[in-house]
This record gives structure tokens, sequence and C-alpha cells, in this order.
């Protein structure tokens, strides 16, 4: 889906060594396995991790590995790894954002007001785009306090919290007796609930693999023409076999029960999109360089506090599209909506997707990887039938495993680096 | 060569932090393919000096002139624009990004309106670094964290000097390098005044000012104790300036009431 996000010089991603050692795919291969060995680990532990939890309930149970689950895994991640994406951006640049749950809440609700029939009855486009509209401006709002007062995003973002469960409440409750307000347009409830037909899965498949190829190809035509060391043609095409085997079997798999859902594009679109602005742009280059050494930023002119912001804005945004997604799902937005487990299951889906904590590290991809690991678990383990409780525990073991590998590589770093 | 008029010079340049006046009436110069060592005990007002050079803070009261035209630096970025590069004694370098990330830092190069154009970029790094002949650094690829404190210093100078400056200051460039990669960063700082650049460094190690410099600049207490030209000096000299070198005046101290009249002129 992210096929962009594996490309060139990304900070966690692969290198490339213009010395010549990387031209041949086994020197390639060597000069990425020096960099995992020297605690670059990418997205390598998460996809080793995922691996291992798909192998182990599909031995456990009968059912996990189903065309019928497979999809219903992709429903379950979709709004979490969407709202991933803005959480990966703000962990960047070494903030965090607590109120992403309620804020995508609010989103949520307004959209659903906005869209009563009659009262005041909005397009659906209307809706969304002012359900989207109030959670990028109330990130934008925190990130204004953030900079401006120079508050720790900690402490602002709980209040954030605080502060937009109870704009929640209010409206929900305000608006409804029952506290639960029902979407009635087919076009938002289709976000979730709706399917591609297969010939349209294939030709999204096609279009995936032909624009990685392309690009890659592109990419290493320039480098060579510029007599830089680029990547063996070889290995893009072993890649690009690789990422087609992968799209296409997902996409026979997805049209043997209901067809590619509609989420999986808009997520995918979001991740491949914010992958572009992160790795290929210069303000991803300097949400990376906030992140690593906010001084070093300021003195190359780069106006930090503008990067925060943007960022925050970011988040409420990406919390909006994961929020309408819910509803969507939901059929109905409700007093609760936003409440439980959301927020936790956000942050840590950016963080076992190998997000560090500590600001400067980290992909878009990530937001997708780890949303899949916390879904696939939990998937799995209600499938098993186990408890609540252990489902918590063991969910919290793996974020803390991933914290720990996180710490670990960095440590590995720091010792390999100079100073 | 030695004879031309100072590329950068700042005259009586005061600088206040509330009652600690760090600069006093400074006056200081720097020729294109000179190195000038600016010296000076902890406190002297060196970082001070640069640190308003550069725009970090702007001067209580002075001049500053480039080219003999005199110019107001408000920012990092008017210093930029001027020619002007500070390499700081931290070095500024973001350590999750690679070698060329940090060279374009804030400056990317783009294709088309948003696209970074990484493999210009790259060409164009490893082609300041060959010019300075920079032979350490394997990869201008690889991240910032895992290089050694002398090719730090070696980027970080490639970095301020890729933007065609032609003043550039180093804050001490050597405090915390080993003997060999101390050698590598004083070739580096005399490679910069063969091209004509303006270099001003601020070190304590007498010993590399004697070996790198052209003229030496002795701060003391805020102010500019001496001016030595390097080849009719001594370190001995220079260590009595830096120590013992005669105070003009003390102002907020013996002479209160000459402070308060200079403040108000300006």
């Amino acid at each position: 889906m992210s096929t962009t996000a594996g490309i060139g010089p990304v900070p966690g991603g692969p290198p490339i060594d213009e010395t010549g050692a990387s031209s041949t795919v086994s020197g390639y291969m060597r000069v990425w396995w020096q960099s995992v060995r020297a605690g670059e680990l990418g997205s390598l532990p998460i996809i080793v991790g995922l691996v291992i939890i798909v192998i182990t309930f599909t031995l456990l149970t009968d059912n996990f590995f189903s065309e019928r689950n497979f999809t219903n895994l992709i429903l379950q991640m979709a709004a979490v790894a969407t709202m991933a994406i803005g959480i990966v951006f703000v962990l960047l640049v070494g903030e965090i954002d607590l109120s992403v749950a309620f804020v995508s809440a609010v989103g949520a609700v307004v959209m659903t007001l906005l869209l009563r029939p009659g009262d005041p009855g909005w397009p659906w486009w209307a809706a969304i785009a002012f359900g989207l509209l109030c959670t990028t401006t109330i990130g934008f709002l925190h990130a204004i306090v953030i900079t401006k007062a120079g508050v720790p995003s900690f402490v602002v973002t709980l209040a954030g919290f605080l502060i937009w469960s109870g704009v929640v409440l209010i409206l929900t409750t305000q608006y409804s007796t029952a506290g639960t307000i029902r979407i009635q347009n087919s076009t938002v409830i289709g976000i979730a609930n709706d399917f591609l037909s297969p010939v349209w899965g294939w030709v999204l498949g096609v279009a995936i693999v032909a624009s990685f190829a392309l690009l890659e190809l592109r990419t290493s035509m320039t480098r060579r023409a510029r007599s830089l060391a680029a990547k063996p043609i070889v290995l893009v095409a072993l890649q690009t076999l690789g990422l087609a085997a992968v799209t296409f079997a997902a996409i026979w798999y997805l049209n043997r029960d209901r067809g590619v859902p509609k989420v999986a594009v808009i997520l995918g679109i979001a991740l491949v999109f914010w992958s572009f602005v992160a790795a290929r742009t210069p303000f991803g280059r300097h949400v990376y360089a906030v992140g690593g050494n906010a001084e070093a930023a300021r003195r190359a002119g780069i106006n930090v506090d503008r990067v925060r912001i943007a960022v925050f804005m970011i988040s409420g945004f990406m919390a909006g599209v994961g929020g309408i997604m819910l509803a969507s799902r939901l059929r109905s937005v409700a007093t609760n909506t936003g409440s439980g487990n959301l927020l936790l299951l956000v942050i840590a889906a950016a963080v076992i997707g190998g997000t560090s904590l500590f600001g400067g590290t980290g992909r878009v991809i990530a937001a997708l990887l780890g949303a899949l690991v916390i879904a696939s678990i939990q998937n799995g383990m209600d499938l098993m039938g186990l408890a609540s409780g252990t489902k918590f525990v063991i969910t919290g073991l793996v974020l803390l495993g991933a914290v720990l590998v996180d710490a670990f590589s960095k440590r590995r770093r720091a010792a390999r680096g100079g100073v | 060569m030695a004879d031309a008029s100072p590329l950068l010079e700042c005259r009586n340049v005061s600088k206040a932090f509330g009652a600690v006046q760090a600069l006093w009436n400074v006056d200081f110069e720097v020729r294109p393919g000179e190195v000038m060592a600016l010296v000076g005990d902890n406190g002297a007002g060196k970082s001070t000096l640069i640190k308003g050079i550069a725009g970090i803070y702007p001067f209580d009261a002075g001049q500053v002139f480039v080219d003999g035209e005199e110019v107001h630096i408000h920012g990092p970025r008017d210093a930029a624009r001027l020619g002007i590069e500070v390499v700081y004694q931290d070095l500024a370098l973001a350590d999750n990004l690679d070698i060329v990330a940090n060279m374009f830092l804030g400056r990317e190069r783009t294709r088309g309106a948003v696209m970074l154009d990484e493999s210009n970029m790259e060409r164009a790094a490893r082609e300041t670094l060959d010019s300075l002949s920079v032979t350490t650094v394997k990869s201008v690829r690889q991240t910032v964290a895992g290089l050694s404190g002398g090719q730090r210093q070696s980027v970080a100078v490639a970095k301020a000097v890729m933007w065609n400056s032609r003043i550039v200051i180093l804050d001490e460039p050597t405090a915390a390098l080993g003997v060999v990669q101390t050698r590598q960063v004083l070739n580096l700082v005399r490679r910069l005044a063969e091209h004509d650049l303006a270099v001003a460094i601020i070190s304590h190690n007498l010993h590399d000012i004697f070996e790198v410099a052209d003229r030496i600049t002795v701060l003391r207490l805020g102010q500019r104790v001496a001016l030595f030209e390097r080849a009719k000096t001594t370190q001995q000299e220079v260590v009595h300036a830096i120590t013992a070198g005669a105070l003009d005046e003390v102002p907020g101290m013996e002479m209160p009431d000459t402070a308060a009249t200079a403040e108000a002129q300006a």
C-alpha cells in the first residue's frame, strides 16, 4: 500500500552507499545487514513480530487465517492506523498528543450532527469537510498553547483529552435523549462498510505495483545518470516481484470474501501521501531535524514552532479522518465515542510500529505495521475466547517489548556513534 | 593578500546581558585569505562576539561592516545572506539525519515545487567534501550519529562553506578531538583560507593557534586587549595578554559614569 515508503535515504530506512559497495544485490544486502547490526533496525523487528503472531494464531485457532477474518482485521485496524499516522508525525518532533481519541470523536460528532436530515441536512462532503476542519483547528489550538506558552505537549493535550471528552458528552446529550445519534447518509456509512468490486480491486493492485516499479526505476536511472551509486536493476525487479506477490495475494484473498474494503483504499492513500511528505519534501526533512536536534534546526533557519504547529494540525486532521471511519463503521456516534482504550491503541500502534518516543526516528509506515500487530493480537485473542484482562496484559507486554527494542537499538547506535 | 582590506569588520561593538557587560567597545576584523584567531579566558566575550556576528542576538551598540559596507544582522538568515557561516562548538548537527541532509538542512534543493532533489544534493555534498580534501568520510549517506568527532567537525565545516560563504567562524573546532583528528581539522582550516575565505577561529589551545592563525585577537573581560601578528609574537606574549592584558576601562565597576553615558548615547 505504501509504495513510496521504502525508497531512498529515509531516516530508519535502507541506507544508500555511494561508494559502490551496494551496486550489486549481494553488496546491497551486505550494507543493509551492517546497518541493522549497528542498530538501524528500521521495520525489521516489527515484520518478524508480525510473522510470529500470524503463525501463532493460525496454529492456535481454526479461523484466524481465513478470508473473512482477514477482511475483518483490515476493517478493525484501519481507523487506528489512520490516526496513528498523525501520532507518528507528533512523535517524530519529540512531542506527544494525548487528545487524539476525543478529537476524533469531536470530528465524528460534528459530522453526524451536520448530516441529520433536514437539521441542517448538509451534503456528506460538506459535513465531512467541516468535521475535519474542526479537528485540524483543535490541533492548531493545542499547538499554539504548546509553542507560544512553552507548556509541554503532554500537559496541553492531557487538558485537551478532558476538554474534548466533555465536548463530546455535551453535544451528544444535547442533541439526543438516548445519547446515540445514528448516521443516515449512505455515502458516509459506506466509508467503512462498502467494498470495491473484484475488478476494481485488481485495477488498484496493478496500479500499486506499476507505480512502485516506475518510481524505483526512475530513481535508479536518475542516480545512474548523475553517476551516483544506484540500486541494482535486478534488485528493483525482485522488490517489484515481491510487492506484486504480496499485493495480488491480498487482493485475491479479499475478493474471495467481500472484496477490498473502501477504508483500506483511504488508508492506503493516506499512507502514500504522508510517506511522501515525510520522506520526500523539505517539510518532512524539517520534521525529522526538529525531532533529532531542535537547536540545530533553529540555527539552520528552520521555523521550529511552525513545524510543531503543522505537526499537531496533521495529528488533528488524521484524528478526524479516523473518527469518521469509526463512526461510519458503527453507523452512529454516542456519548462514549472516543473513550475506552482508543487513545492507547493509537499511540501503541505508532510506537510498536517503530516510531521512537525520543523523537527523530520512525516512518509513516510504522502506523500501519503497529496497527496490524495490535489488531492481529486482539483479533486472535478474541477468536481464542480469552478474557479482556488477559488481552490487555498481552497487548501491554507487546508494547513494552517494542519500546525495549527501540531503547536497545538507540543504545547500540549511540555506542557506535562518535560523540 | 595580507594587506587586503577586511572582509568582516566590527567597530566598537558592545553587548550587555542584564548587569553583565559581556562586550565593551570591541574592534574585530578578518581579511580574506587569512585565519584570525580569537582567544581569551572563559567569559572574555569570544562567544558573545561571534553570536552577535551570526545574528543570534543583536549588539547593543557598534557597527558591523562586510566588504566595507555597514550591515545590520537581525538573524541567522541575514548572516547567511551576507556569506557569514558559523560552526558552533556543539556543531549543531542532527544525529538522526545523514550527512547530506545535515549539510542542506534548512536550504534543501527541490525538484519541481515540493520534492527533495536527493541525487542533486548528494552530489553537491560529495563535491564539497572532496574539494576540502575530506577523505575520512566514506559515505555521505550515513547518519551523523555514526561519525567520529573529527568527521563531525569536517561535516560541520563543509556545511558552512558550501553556501558560497565568504566568512567562516569556527568555535573551538579542536576542543574534543584527538591528535590525528586535530591535525585533520587544522589542515581543513588552512585550506579554507587558501580558498580565499576569511576565517575566524576561537580556541583555547595556543599551540593549535600558532600553527594555523595569521593574526591573533585577544579578548579579556569583554574588551580587546591585544592584536598580534603570529609571525611577530610568542606564546608567552599572548598568554600574558589573555591573563593580564591592560584594560582601557572596566564598565559598570570602577567607572560607572562612563558606562552610563555611553549607554545613553547608544
